[in-house]
């Protein structure tokens, strides 16, 4: 058996972004990386620097910025509450991708 | 039994305001041989995956079976290693100082970290634990304490505990903040023999990916307080000016520093610029309860926001 090239396909790569406020060229102070073209792993503790220092640095390399968190209205009586980080951007880059099959 | 050493406030400022507090090769090597004699062995050869090893190891373990609720100190015989542990003076001290004299058990368990040899006839891959907080959305004042216990040395390798210094007061439901992998400041446990990580029930933390040949081992002890956890450290070092205010902003060239003042202030790398700002007022709001006196303020963070009139 031998691998049969089958064209070409896409395949999503997704960044997170956490930055310092809501605004895209504050620094980043959290992230994490999901590889949809299966060529690298990403985990939990897995790097110590963010990949980019701030989430504009992401958009001047290419990554498209596909979903931001809104601004909430604080809740009365729970103004002080912390929980989830605040500032979180979901920026994707489409790969193009070589599909393999399995043919005789 | 030697007299417990208690915490110092400035001790207890840098755990209420980091959420953690380590004692570095604390447990001497009697103590940490005995335990690691006592957690169950099994042959090499017998290991098929970490699940199998797991259900192995808790089958020919000496670890009591302990009952959710039991007085702390009914947990262990007296000749167990972990009641050796825990009488230990800087460690009983540790415990009195923040739950009390008579926490009781919550659970313990023995957390085995697996190097790739354990994966190779794993359908799982080996990977490190999500980050999570422990138990479930917790907002009380009250606080529970984790003691980790690490019974050998910890190397860079063998990816030590994670953990997320100041984190402790965020309100969050347990795995919920597993989509974050990488935090600015995260921490990683690399330790001697012995050493004693006391934490905050709130610390975010998770498993490292063990890349050693050996399985990395960590023991857990949950506890509660059954009294109001107030002044129960060492509070003869509280000055008489711990309440006063100091020059904030602007601040010239030698601003006086009052330590708890500037330890609940400190900044995270990860802190957001307004929620550090929150931090801040819940670490002095934390103080305040830890005090029992709703007076104390530092930097003025929460006089400035309570000043109202009727």
């Amino acid at each position: 058996m031998t691998a049969k090239l089958n064209g070409l396909s896409t395949r999503q790569q997704v960044m997170v972004l956490y930055t310092a406020n809501s605004a895209l060229d504050t620094g980043v102070i959290a992230w994490s990386f999901y590889d949809g073209t299966g060529k690298t792993v990403h985990m939990a503790g897995d790097q110590n620097d963010p990949p980019y220092s701030t989430g504009l640095d992401a958009l001047l390399d290419g990554w498209r910025l596909i979903q931001a968190s809104p601004l909430i209205s604080h809740v009365s009586g729970d103004e002080f509450r912390t929980d989830y980080l605040k500032y979180e951007f979901f920026f994707e880059k489409m790969v193009e991708q070589i599909n393999e099959t399995e043919g005789k | 039994m030697a007299k417990p050493v208690l915490l110092s406030s400035e001790k207890m400022a840098q755990f209420a305001s980091r959420g953690f507090l380590m004692m570095e090769g604390v447990v001497p090597k009697r103590i940490n041989d005995q335990f690691l004699n006592d957690i169950g062995k099994v042959p090499e050869s017998e290991i098929s995956d970490p699940m199998s090893y797991y259900g192995k190891v808790m089958g020919t373990s000496a670890i009591p079976v302990v009952n959710a609720g039991l007085p702390l100190s009914d947990a262990y015989p007296n000749d167990n290693a972990l009641s050796k542990m825990l009488a230990l003076p800087k460690v009983a001290g540790a415990v009195k100082s923040l739950v009390g004299d008579a926490p009781n058990f919550d659970h313990h368990f023995l957390h085995m970290t697996f190097p790739p040899s354990f994966y190779e006839d794993s359908s799982r891959p080996q990977a490190s634990q999500h980050w999570h907080q422990d138990s479930t959305i917790d907002p009380r004042q009250a606080f529970d304490v984790q003691i980790m216990y690490f019974p050998h040395a910890v190397t860079a390798k063998m990816g030590g505990t994670r953990y997320l210094p100041g984190s402790h007061l965020r309100i969050v439901s347990e795995a919920a903040i597993g989509r974050y992998q990488n935090i600015k400041g995260q921490e990683f446990v690399t330790c001697k023999a012995g050493t004693l990580l006391f934490m905050h029930m709130g610390i975010w933390h998770g498993g490292g990916l063990n890349l050693s040949n050996k399985v990395r081992y960590m023991f857990k002890i949950r506890m509660c307080p059954t009294q109001r956890q107030e002044r129960l450290w060492d509070t003869s070092d509280l000055g008489n000016d711990h309440y006063e205010q100091r020059p904030i902003f602007w601040t010239g060239l030698k601003g006086k520093t009052n330590p708890i003042h500037a330890t609940l202030t400190t900044s995270e790398p990860w802190f957001e610029y307004d929620t550090g700002r929150l931090e801040y007022i819940n670490r002095v709001l934390f103080w305040r309860y830890l005090l029992g006196d709703d007076s104390f303020d530092a930097d003025y963070w929460l006089t400035r926001v309570e000043n109202e009139y009727a």
